[in-house]
């Protein structure tokens, strides 16, 4: 008869709680810091933000989590987001418990989050929008609309 | 010729958006537009020529084949005449031009301007050259060229020499030839390989190809020989440049070994990559390709205009 072994309990590892605002979880490890610049959370902010990196991770083994007070994500972020943390989870929190969660999904067309990195692409000499389409999502694949080029999402410059 | 439906109104930025259907009727309409001596099907009509790159050959080739089919060509031959120098955008210029004009032709020195041109009008916009990305027409003329000479598009061994990385009429060969089960040798020096996003195309359309350095040893087998220049721009150290640019130039005393058919084809201008010798060897495919730029660029003015099937 197979033995029956006890699910290994997750290390506790506590981040600060936040009452209302957003907790992005399983962020691939190591990569919360560009989801701070996403977020437009540089050294001035007065947020309260709480960071923590190459948490243990059931799921993943390790990931990145950041807890920001009063903010909720705009499209444009979810977007970027999508750029280097597909995969990740959107906890929006109200009155200290979990409002609404859903994944972070690749969208079919990213326009105006990232620049080409054709420099001889011409969005970066003309006053438009960057557009491009995914056209694998894990590894992620970019391929620009107008020049054709094809680059990995995460060497995505972001606007 | 009646309008067709299927060409009608439709922008011709890059190959990637031609299925082979819409490839052989282009080809087949070439055809019967080269047994014709005068057309007036576009008559009333205008070309907007909008040329920010010079050229002499293509952008002749465009004018010299609307006004055979009765119509007329506007615009400028160099960005340095056009509002350009005044700073103005690319979409204000498009806006502006397309009022003059039915379709418009571009040619620009940088990646997706023609793909950014067609967002300003609703008009037909052909793609003469996006810097090192596309340009179709010559593709078509290529694909043409092969077919008059070998009577298909399959089941031919064809070579392409030279920069396989910057060079736009290969990139936009590729995705023509990616409909068509021929096998394909990549030819090139390491720095100017072709990039894998094309060697994707090649893959994903079933298509078998190789790379080497070295087509003189390919020359036996060979129906096509498809040379293109190697700019020595290209290299940032130019003692490569100098190593490999005679590795890469044909003379007719290499065509001895050739097949009696092999044809040699080169999108112009050549260089030192075909020596004048092979002029005048029965090889020699490249003068008639040129030629060749008439009826396929009128077929493609016509059907973008929706005047002839």
């Amino acid at each position: 008869m197979p033995v029956k072994r006890a699910k290994t309990a997750e290390p506790v590892q506590k981040l600060y709680s936040i009452t209302e605002g957003t907790v992005i979880d399983h962020i691939p490890a190591g990569q919360a810091l560009r989801v701070l610049q996403i977020l437009g959370i540089d050294p001035g902010t007065t947020l309260l933000v709480s960071v923590g990196m190459n948490l243990s991770s059931r799921k993943r083994g390790s990931k990145d989590m950041v807890k920001v007070e009063g903010k909720l994500l705009t499209k444009a972020e979810l977007s970027k987001l999508a750029l280097i943390a597909s995969g990740a989870t959107i906890n929006h929190i109200s009155k200290g418990k979990v409002q609404q969660k859903f994944l972070v999904e690749v969208p079919q067309v990213f326009i105006g989050v990232a620049e080409c990195q054709n420099l001889n692409c011409i969005t970066g000499h003309q006053p438009v929008q960057s557009k491009f389409y995914t056209i694998k999502q894990k590894p992620l694949k970019l391929c620009c609309v107008y020049c054709e080029r094809i680059m990995d999402g995460n060497q995505a410059v972001l606007r | 010729m009646g309008a067709n439906r299927g060409l009608m109104g439709r922008d011709m930025l890059s190959m990637q958006d031609f299925s082979k259907e819409d490839i052989l009727k282009i080809l087949a309409t070439a055809k019967k537009l080269a047994k014709i001596k005068s057309s007036k099907v576009m008559q009333g009509k205008i070309l907007g020529s909008l040329f920010f790159e010079p050229s002499t050959r293509t952008r002749l080739s465009f004018e010299s084949s609307m006004a055979k089919l009765g119509g007329a060509s506007v615009g400028f031959a160099d960005a340095s005449v056009s509002s350009v120098t005044k700073g103005e955008s690319l979409l204000d210029t498009i806006k502006m031009v397309q009022q003059y004009a039915d379709l418009l032709v571009i040619r620009h020195p940088q990646e997706g301007a023609a793909r950014l041109a067609a967002e300003a009008t609703d008009k037909p916009v052909i793609n003469a050259g996006d810097g090192a990305n596309q340009h179709p027409t010559q593709t078509l003329v290529d694909l043409y060229t092969i077919q008059q000479l070998h009577g298909r598009l399959d089941r031919l061994k064809i070579a392409i020499v030279g920069d396989l990385r910057y060079g736009r009429t290969v990139h936009s060969l590729i995705h023509g030839l990616s409909h068509f089960s021929s096998e394909v040798f990549l030819i090139s020096p390491d720095a100017l390989r072709l990039p894998e996003s094309y060697r994707e195309i090649l893959y994903r359309g079933r298509i078998r190809y190789h790379e080497g350095k070295d087509f003189t040893q390919l020359l036996p087998d060979l129906d096509v020989l498809y040379m293109t220049r190697i700019q020595k721009e290209r290299f940032a150290d130019q003692s490569e440049y100098q190593a490999v640019k005679s590795s890469y130039a044909l003379t007719a005393t290499q065509l001895q070994r050739a097949k009696p058919t092999l044809k040699v084809l080169h999108p112009l201008p050549r260089i030192t990559e075909i020596s004048q010798d092979v002029d005048e060897t029965p090889h020699a495919a490249y003068f008639l390709q040129a030629s060749n730029g008439i009826p396929v660029r009128q077929a493609v003015l016509g059907m973008l205009a929706g005047v002839l099937r």
